[in-house]
């Protein structure tokens, strides 16, 4: 192999998130002489970012102060908030949490706010790569954290040189920033790699889909904001849907569930689609079209488990660390504060020490602290997280103690000796009819001819005990229907299954990489540019 | 010798087309925009002619409006020393874009003009013929193979009894197909210097072309809709099922 090309930086930023872009546009607002450059996998900006979204905009006041008169071109003020406990056929109003109060907020598509960030970012001379995956680490020669190494591009699937093949470069810098979003695969490498998580509980994590419907004329009322509980979900599952109206009769709707959810044969998907056949919902849907949808897995650790942020030569921020605030079901505004506080840091020290200090002490880590209680109360059931929640709302997270917060793939139940409460779920008739028909509406491609970028670590395990034990739960909770058992062709009789993995449908989630109770997968990069390609998501 | 190759805007082919509901066009509302394949194919050819020596510039043109900077950029960064956009902010059909391609020619003398052999967004499949037409000059469609051989280029074309080859004197237009080549990726140093490579912008009425509208579009609709499927218990009921709507 020949030696790779390099490129050197001063500030190598991985993701083109709101994380990034802010820290991005921060550093060279600070210090216009640092050379900053962005990598991104998907192939356009905002291509891969997948959120509701309703955001705080204190941040965006503050990072691009004037964007009220250029806003993002999916941007409207949030005039109503509507909170519902849902049966099966009925609803019960909820009053609203004082977090989840969404006056002056803004209801928007965030794929769309990153490209419109981006271009502002260039402005200020930041190097931008879509289409670039950043496959590894690059280590200096004394064991520090010196950039990263750009994927191979035209690999086939066997591992072999195409004719196409172009050899990733390495770009070099003093300060790498991990932006990957939750359950980055390089942050996952570092954490380990330099015990980052040592001090902290483990990261736990949602299961987020959403659709993006054109529907019929009236039917949406822009600036009014929906969010359900309990149905279809039981008690001892965590999750949740959002609606939010937006003009020109489109509606973002979504689903999240905890993965630390124990039923094994327990399919999101399936979830996400009862939910949309309530009347309620259903109302609204009823003769609309799907214009995009998608899935991402979401942070839900919180304060608990927030790993130490910097590391000999990087730092995380944003989901790479996880500092998403899950009461109030809000993450960008803490993604970006912590791109900028990143960026505040080394703009004034030149360096990477320190920050995880002046982070801990940030209102970041400040407001998570706040609300630490509210998302572990519900592991104990609904009502009783419930009941919780609004003591912990009440006295604002100063009451002492601490809840623990367990990893998601060991919430699993084996199938032996557990009985799935039973459902009530409907035959459905909105589309998308099933998994594949979704991701049809994600745009997702990959060129079929390049290695899986999901690797099973021990593949004997899917075919054996995975089987008896848990009924290969990956063929349900992957919600672009990724992970297949099929009868293994050939010698007919024996019945054999076999694991047969359609990485092309990847929706880059990381759902698998997290629920599989082995963990025994490992979601890598694909060649860049592959993937979703969402629109206004 | 010069050779000059057509890029196109359109939307990527990943993108799941939506007509818009007033039925004026399709939905571009944040939709990624990439470079027709086609034309990247006979850019690929293009950069490959010259890098066997057979070439000594390649030049990448684009018509629309500023928009279609970037996929000049791309094709910058492809490998092409420069780049023309002829601006206009109008909707141009193919005559217009032949007619404003042949300014371009008589300012530059390429010795090949390569094209996409059609653009994925309207199918039109006429700009490349047009230009030879009025350029008075050979025409090669469909190319699936070429060999320039000093004067003249051998090209292989995909017709519909099989494949064809002919030889045309140059200058000469040719419009590629798929099995041509495959396109190379992009170096990420190369996005650098495609940035510093030279991004000309000549106005449409600047050289003398008016927009025609010749073709006039009537009205844009999806295909219909797939109905429900229905589900026999056997061959009985599929033919009673078959006989109720009039199909047996």
């Amino acid at each position: 192999m020949t030696e790779r090309e390099v490129m050197e930086y001063d500030v190598i930023i991985v993701g083109a998130g709101p994380a990034g872009l802010s820290c991005a546009i921060r550093l060279k607002q600070l210090k216009p002489e640092l050379m900053v450059a962005v990598i991104e996998k998907s192939a356009e900006i905002g291509a891969h970012i997948l959120s509701g979204a309703v955001i705080e905009p204190g941040p965006l006041d503050d990072l691009l102060p004037g964007w009220r008169e250029n806003p993002p071109p999916t941007c409207i003020p949030v005039e109503r908030d509507e909170i519902w406990l849902l049966s099966q056929k009925g609803r019960r109003r909820l009053p609203t949490p004082p977090q989840q109060k969404n006056h002056g907020n803004f209801i928007l598509s965030l794929g769309a706010m990153c490209a419109w960030m981006a271009p502002q970012a260039e402005a200020l001379e930041v190097d931008i790569f879509p289409g670039y995956a950043a496959a590894g680490i690059r280590y200096t020669e004394n064991g520090e954290v010196g950039g990263v190494i750009i994927g191979d591009m035209g690999v086939d699937s066997e591992g072999n040189e195409k004719d196409t093949y172009m050899q990733g470069i390495e770009i070099h810098a003093p300060i790498t920033i991990l932006s990957e979003g939750c359950r980055g695969h390089l942050s996952k490498q570092l954490i380990e790699k330099f015990g980052l998580d040592r001090d902290s509980d483990p990261q736990t994590y949602g299961i987020g889909m959403k659709e993006l419907w054109q529907v019929q004329p009236g039917k949406s009322k822009p600036g009014l904001v929906q969010h359900t509980t309990r149905w279809p979900l039981d008690s001892k599952t965590y999750g949740g849907s959002f609606i939010y109206h937006l003009e020109k009769d489109r509606i973002a709707i979504g689903f999240v569930t905890g993965l630390d959810y124990q039923d094994p044969e327990f399919v999101p998907f399936e979830a996400f689609q009862q939910m949309k056949h309530h009347p309620m919902v259903r109302d609204l849907l009823e003769g609309g079209e799907i214009l995009s949808s998608g899935a991402r897995a979401i942070v839900e650790g919180g304060y608990q488990s927030l790993p130490k942020t910097e590391m000999p030569g990087a730092l995380l921020v944003g989901d790479s660390a996880g500092t998403l605030n899950v009461p109030k079901i809000k993450g960008t505004h803490q993604a970006m504060r912590c791109g900028m506080l990143a960026a505040e840091h080394i703009a004034e020290t030149g360096s990477w020490q320190g920050f995880d200090a002046k982070f801990r002490d940030s209102t970041v880590v400040k407001e998570l602290h706040k609300v630490r209680n509210i998302r572990p109360a519900f592991y104990k059931g609904f009502w009783r997280g419930f009941l919780r929640a609004a003591i912990e709302t009440i006295t604002a997270g100063k009451l002492p103690g601490t809840l623990k917060v367990h990893a998601d793939h060991s919430a699993l139940k084996k199938l032996d000796g557990y009985t799935a409460p039973e459902r009530h779920w409907i035959n459905r008739d909105l589309p998308p009819r099933d998994r594949l028909a979704a991701v049809y509406f994600a745009a997702t491609e990959h060129d079929e001819d390049q290695p899986v970028h999901l690797r099973i670590l021990e593949p004997d395990v899917c075919i054996t005990r995975c089987v008896e034990e848990y009924d290969n739960p990956c063929t349900r909770f992957c919600p672009a229907h990724v992970y297949e058992m099929v009868e293994e062709s050939g010698d007919g009789e024996s019945g054999a299954n076999r694991l047969q993995i359609n990485a092309a449908n990847c929706v880059h989630c990381k759902t698998c990489d997290i629920k599989d109770p082995y963990q025994i997968i490992q979601w890598v990069t694909p060649e860049g540019g592959s993937g979703p390609n969402y629109q206004n998501m | 010798m010069k050779i000059l190759v057509g890029i196109k805007r359109v939307v990527d082919y990943n993108v799941r087309i939506r007509v818009l509901s007033d039925g004026s066009g399709v939905d571009t509302d944040g939709v990624k925009m990439s470079v027709n394949p086609f034309d990247e194919i006979a850019l690929e050819e293009a950069l490959r002619i010259k890098e066997a020596g057979n070439a000594d510039e390649v030049i990448v043109v684009s018509a629309g409006g500023d928009e279609c900077q970037q996929q000049l950029r791309t094709g910058l960064a492809m490998g092409a020393d420069r780049a023309i956009q002829i601006q206009s902010s109008e909707a141009l059909q193919p005559l217009s874009v032949a007619r404003a391609f042949l300014k371009i020619i008589e300012r530059e003398d390429p010795g090949l003009v390569i094209f996409g052999k059609q653009a994925i967004d309207d199918d039109n499949s006429q700009t490349g013929q047009m230009l030879a037409a009025l350029w008075d000059r050979p025409q090669a469609t469909f190319a699936s193979k070429m060999v320039v051989n000093g004067s003249s280029a051998t090209v292989t074309r995909e017709v519909d009894a099989g494949l064809e080859t002919v030889e045309v004197d140059l200058p000469a237009v040719v419009t590629v197909d798929l099995r041509l080549n495959e396109p190379r990726f992009v170096k990420l140093p190369d996005i650098m210097k495609a940035k510093r490579k030279p991004l000309d912008v000549v106005a449409l009425d600047e050289l003398g072309v008016t927009v025609e509208g010749n073709i006039e579009v009537g009205n844009h609709a999806p295909p219909p809709q797939r109905e429900k499927g229905v589900m026999v218990e056997d061959a009985a009921q599929l033919i009673t099922e078959l006989k109720n709507r009039g199909l047996l």
